[in-house]
């Protein structure tokens, strides 16, 4: 069924449809429709789960954490302030392999208060052992909700959706509502290998001493290491089942770009209207939409960027003292590949700032018209 | 012959909590643990977070409880719980009482926001708190359960505790939540009442053990057991029950109120302490009895 929503909603839309069966959750702008949403489905009894009205989004993780070791498949939805008050618990489900997802609105971090779009909030979550879906369209991301379910529960990784502030969590859609049989076909109930239970009583997240803990994260590490190929598999099935292919990147013209732009979040939509226009103009360019940013999809970054002659890697976020977070990555994903070719770092849009099709073409005249960056970032935009 | 038994045991004789746990000698909170479970039986879950009881419990991957836990983070003891609740009723299991059991710093302190949270929505959780009185796991530092003229590692004697215990009791009376005691491990029977009691309760209930510690009090651990009944008796740890946030009542009455001086004298912590200093603390103690008689009435 075709319905035309808001990227919020697709959130929950996604989490009924995957039938969560606990959610826990605190609202902040621009998430609370989300949870709105998913109160009223509560409500009606249209979605069988336990709603959590919890006191903040550190009691929303706590509790999708005991929920979910209860056996319990479990969603929250956050943004910001609160994904980074979850902090602490973010490492807690990974290292506990506890298979929550959560949806996460990209907003800028306070000071100044801002409730507008960039990523520092997420990438600063990097190495806590989360997977990190980083969406375009309201329909990629009500499909990614249930893939990460899918995903997350077989890898015992837990999975954020994330989306940008208004520019999708506001926009409105036309997205295909799948139907409830086809998912539940996709997404088996969740059967954790343990769980919290009189039945077997284990003890979870005791006292490790050194000589287990390296081991545990050895493990971590190593599963996080087939989610790749995981995510693939999967979003291969979604395809066959729903005619749409969830992958790890987006490759839109690459094939024999002269200067791919490299883009994440909705400004990877922006970038392909450029990209067109670019070569109306008779340049050579294309686009890799970076989907999944961890675990690092190594290969596919490699495989598409190999023949580029430059690359310009666009920011939304800043690693304070270094550079754009995806250009660090990107970077260090092609050292030593053989591609000794330019690579560009902009930074643009923090704090909601807009990115469209001229700051695109903005980047790619830049890029063109130079051997090589003349600073290590390269700003667009900076009134000063 | 059967030989008649002269002695009758008080408690039932099931352990739940087994020996080669790591506590100190003459714990309390390792006391308070054994009779709750004995009350609480295997149909438990627990959530732990970070307090002396995260490491009594044994290192993985051993455990020295015959029911399931949940070491939590620090300040989540209550909103775990809550979630671990939803989750058991999701998958089916709606008999299994979740407790959440957290020391008194991760009760008083970082986890007063999740415990008052849980309270407000009433979830179905029986939140016990063993009390020693600071943080003992981390080496004697105040919490705001420190008792006033305390020493600890954060309260030295030139500057000791110079404000009152939290009245945590108090708070959670304000929630209305159907049902709070307080309990001492000098009285098993009285705890393994209230605990039975609590969990035949539904919604949010709070359980308060005084729980001495030997090595953070400075005091024998042959006497944990004396000072969790002097405690009582010299009403600083009185015992009582509320139901629904109003009705008090006092679980021992005394005949005889013992003066705090004796109770004092038995532990290293509040050695510094000039008479004027306990005649101080023994005003505050009369002060806040009557205070409480007051409340459970006649």
């Amino acid at each position: 069924m075709k319905k035309v929503i808001m990227g919020n909603h697709s959130l929950s839309f996604g989490a009924k449809l995957a039938r969560a069966q606990v959610i826990a959750a605190y609202p902040i702008t621009p998430q609370t429709q989300v949870v709105e949403l998913l109160s009223e489905m509560c409500a009606d009894g249209s979605l069988k789960a336990k709603f959590i009205k919890v006191e903040s989004e550190h009691s929303a993780m706590a509790a999708c954490l005991g929920a979910s070791l209860a056996g319990a498949r479990t969603y929250t939805a956050t943004s910001s302030q609160g994904l980074t008050l979850m902090h602490e618990l973010l490492h807690w489900a990974s290292g506990g392999r506890l298979p929550v997802v959560m949806g996460n609105i990209n907003r800028s971090m306070a000071p100044g208060w801002s409730i507008w779009a960039d990523q520092n909030d997420s990438l600063s979550q990097r190495d806590t052992g989360w997977i990190q879906f980083y969406c375009s369209s309201n329909q990629e991301v009500l499909d990614t909700v249930i893939q990460a379910f899918r995903v997350s529960e077989q890898a015992l990784i837990p999975s954020m959706v994330i989306l940008d502030a208004f520019a999708l969590s506001h926009t409105y859609e036309v997205v295909d509502i799948p139907e409830q049989s086809q998912v539940d076909e996709y997404l088996p109930p969740f059967k954790p290998p343990l769980r919290l239970t009189p039945e077997e009583p284990h003890a979870f997240g005791g006292l490790t001493s050194p000589d287990h803990y390296f081991e545990l994260r050895y493990k971590l590490q190593k599963e996080m290491e087939k989610v790749p190929d995981l995510i693939e598999k999967t979003g291969r099935e979604f395809e066959k089942m729903f005619g749409r292919y969830l992958g790890l990147v987006e490759d839109y013209r690459c094939d024999d770009a002269e200067l791919v732009l490299v883009t994440s979040g909705t400004a990877g939509y922006t970038a392909r209207v450029a990209v067109d226009d670019l070569r109306a103009e008779g340049i050579k360019a294309g686009n890799l939409r970076m989907k999944v940013f961890r675990p690092f999809p190594f290969s596919k970054v490699r495989e598409i960027l190999k023949g580029a002659k430059k690359i310009a890697v666009v920011d939304r976020n800043i690693s304070y003292g270094c550079h754009g977070i995806f250009f660090q990555e990107v970077k260090s994903a092609l050292y030593g590949q053989g591609n000794a070719c330019p690579l560009f770092g902009f930074i643009a849009g923090l704090g909601g700032r807009d990115i469209t099709p001229s700051t695109f073409k903005e980047i790619a005249r830049y890029a063109l018209s130079k051997d090589k960056p003349e600073a290590e970032i390269v700003w667009i935009g900076v009134k000063l | 012959m059967k030989k008649e038994k002269t002695m009758k045991l008080t408690l039932p004789e099931e352990e739940l909590m087994h020996s080669g746990n790591l506590a100190c000698q003459g714990c309390g909170a390792t006391l308070a643990m054994r009779y709750a479970l004995k009350a609480l039986g295997q149909k438990t879950a627990l959530c732990i977070p970070a307090c002396c009881w995260s490491v009594i419990d044994g290192p993985f991957p051993y455990s020295t409880l015959d029911v399931p836990i949940f070491h939590c983070a620090f300040e989540t003891a209550a909103s775990s719980a809550s979630g671990v609740k939803a989750g058991l009723e999701m998958v089916g299991d709606t008999e299994t009482t979740v407790v959440a059991w957290g020391g008194d710093g991760g009760t008083f302190d970082i986890g007063i926001q999740a415990l008052s949270g849980a309270a407000e929505r009433d979830d179905d959780i029986l939140y016990i708190c063993y009390d020693n009185e600071a943080y003992m796991n981390t080496g004697i530092q105040r919490s705001s359960a420190t008792p006033y003229g305390a020493w600890t590692t954060t309260t030295p004697v030139k500057h000791f505790k110079n404000r009152p215990k939290k009245d945590i009791d108090a708070i959670m009376a304000a929630h209305r939540i159907p049902y709070i005691a307080t309990a001492s491990i000098g009285y098993p029977e009285d705890v393994f009442k209230k605990v039975k009691k609590a969990k035949e309760i539904k919604g949010t209930r709070f359980l308060h053990i005084y729980a001495p510690c030997p090595t953070g009090w400075k005091s024998r651990p042959e006497d944990s057991i004396k000072l969790a009944r002097m405690v009582v008796q010299n009403a600083i740890f009185p015992l009582y029950e509320i139901v629904n946030g109003e009705t008090y009542t006092l679980s021992i009455k005394l005949s005889q109120k013992k003066p705090i001086a004796d109770y004092l004298r038995l532990q290293g912590r509040f050695r510094h302490l000039k008479e004027s200093d306990i005649q101080f603390m023994q005003d505050e103690v009369d002060r806040r009895w009557q205070s409480l008689l007051k409340k459970c009435g006649p």
